[in-house]
């Protein structure tokens, strides 16, 4: 067997005495593409934040590639080079280019030349239809472009593993394919993924295993067939009921 | 957007509420005949008064003004080069400042805490107590290698003083960049120090020029308190002359100096916020 790309074990989470995270055990595999679902406050984003060092987990430990992330003296900066992140906000930098934007990190964290980074900027913003985009500010693209010129830039560090934190939540319901299909692009690339989506069609149909979030705990995980026809626990059963009630599975 | 544009023209001198062009037109008009009318009252009120002889004589000679000319505004010069020099050094030290109070972390403790306490002691000094201190106290230690000229100090002071308000400028800059920056650069693996520099100190740095351009106005003024250490420079010629002759022009040259350098930068200071408010506006329709 395999050591799993990502592994969580009992990890949990408060935010000034209220808990958000009670003992989260995961299992990612190599190419695994894992899908967070669960009503809004149920930790998803936490944990996505948690594996990415940028909040600090109180218990648990947090393995990627067998080892432990979450121990005394591992520098944040080295294990996050290793994985991209994308926000629910687009959060690009407005003051640079999209191409800046891009080759910021390749250039001044993995010591790339401006040449390398560009290069590979060119390549990938061809590869999702952006190559006529390079040059301009954030605020001249809209949603849908700025969250894929986002995804792009993590891409840009070769990470071995991406997590994207509802990364169509902020978007007009027009531009959320777009950037889907990006991420099932990334799918048949092979990269691993954690994701955290309110969109129950596209977890449907991308994820190799879906898991359900609530009460701090994953409840129940499994393929997404058997979690959409098939839930085991009662809690799911209502949140996938209220999902369906809302139009949108 | 063009009509609630043209409603309020921004904060110039001729400001008309109605739109149009004729109304503006009027406005103008409106405008510059009660201007005419208050200078004239006012000139008249002043010129016909029993002391305006006398004022005259004392604060507006024509003769005083043309003889003490040249040693004021070779003074002034001196003004304008220590003004730029502290300039300079004022924004690079106040950023390297601002950034390292910026820096998060227990590591960075010592550190942030050096940046708070020059900041509060600084700040809790008179600018003036600080020339006098390190104008004449340095130099009569009489250190080796260290440099003796009260211009140096007085210089050294005004740079010391005024960099601890223009960090916390930068500071209030920094702070004002939307916290989802710092985690976006944070996660693409930019360390605290790569952070600020590339992603906040930019972003901080536009909104807080105008701020930058009114701490600059005001030390374009304040050079001149090194006058004190018996420096030569534009107030303190016209002190000289005054001693001498007992008239108050030279003093009336140096302000003059002083207003024909502030006043264009304080025009610049408004034009450019204003049209930064309007590009802000336009990208938020």
């Amino acid at each position: 067997m395999t050591v799993p790309k990502l592994e969580l074990r009992d990890v949990r989470k408060a935010f000034d005495g209220t808990p958000v995270l009670e003992g989260i055990d995961l299992v990612v595999r190599p190419h695994d593409v894992i899908c967070l679902i669960g009503a809004s406050g149920s930790g998803k984003s936490t944990l996505l934040k948690c594996v990415n060092l940028l909040v600090p987990i109180d218990e648990g430990q947090i393995l990627l590639d067998g080892e432990d992330i979450t121990a005394p003296g591992v520098n944040p900066n080295r294990v996050r080079e290793r994985m991209g992140i994308v926000f629910q906000r687009f959060n690009l930098f407005p003051h640079m280019t999209v191409l800046d934007n891009i080759t910021l990190a390749p250039r001044k964290v993995h010591g790339a030349t401006r040449d390398e980074a560009e290069a590979r900027a060119r390549e990938l913003l061809g590869r999702f239809g952006l190559e006529d985009k390079a040059d301009e500010y954030p605020d001249r693209l809209s949603g849908g472009q700025q969250q894929r010129v986002a995804i792009i830039r993590s891409l840009a560090t070769d990470p071995e593993l991406m997590l994207l934190d509802e990364v169509t939540s902020a978007l007009d319901p027009e531009l959320i394919a777009e950037v889907l299909d990006v991420i099932r692009d990334l799918k048949s690339a092979g990269m691993t993924m954690l994701i955290a989506t309110h969109e129950m069609g596209f977890a449907r149909d991308v994820a190799d295993r879906v898991c359900f979030l609530d009460g701090g705990v994953i409840l129940e995980q499994g393929p997404p067939a058997e979690i959409f026809a098939r839930p085991r626990e009662e809690r799911t059963r209502r949140f996938l009921q209220r999902i369906v009630e809302a139009g949108r599975l | 957007m063009r009509a609630s544009r043209s409603g309020r023209r921004g904060p110039g001198l001729f400001r008309s509420r109605r739109s149009g062009r004729e109304e503006g037109a009027r406005a103008a008009l409106v405008a510059f005949v009660s201007s005419i009318v208050f200078l004239v009252v006012v000139g008249w009120v002043v010129l016909t008064s029993e002391a305006w002889p006398a004022v005259q004589r004392q604060f507006f000679s024509w003769g005083h003004l043309v003889a003490s000319w040249p040693a004021v505004l070779g003074g002034f010069w001196l003004d304008v080069r220590m003004f730029l020099v502290a300039e300079v050094l004022i924004l690079v030290i106040a950023l390297v400042v601002a950034m390292i109070r910026s820096l998060r972390g227990p590591a960075f403790f010592p550190l942030r805490a050096l940046a708070v306490v020059y900041i509060d002691f600084i700040r809790g000094v008179p600018i003036i107590l600080l020339i006098l201190l390190l104008g004449f106290g340095v130099p009569a230690l009489q250190l080796p290698g260290v440099p003796n000229s009260p211009l140096f100090w007085g210089l050294a002071a005004l740079v010391i003083s005024y960099s601890a308000y223009t960090a916390e400028v930068y500071r209030a800059g920094i702070e004002s960049v939307h916290e989802s920056q710092r985690m976006s650069a944070r996660s693409l693996g930019l360390t605290q120090m790569q952070t600020i520099r590339y992603v906040l100190v930019p972003q901080a740095i536009r909104n807080v020029v105008p701020a930058l351009l009114n701490g600059l106005i005001s030390l374009q003024k304040d050079v001149a308190l090194v006058f004190i250490l018996g420096i030569r420079e534009g107030v303190r010629e016209a002190q000289i002359y005054t001693a001498r002759t007992f008239n108050y022009t030279s003093y009336v040259a140096a302000t003059i100096l002083f207003l024909l350098v502030s006043i264009p930068v304080a025009r610049f200071t408004d034009w450019y916020t204003e049209r930064d408010r309007r590009r802000k506006q336009a990208v938020s329709r």
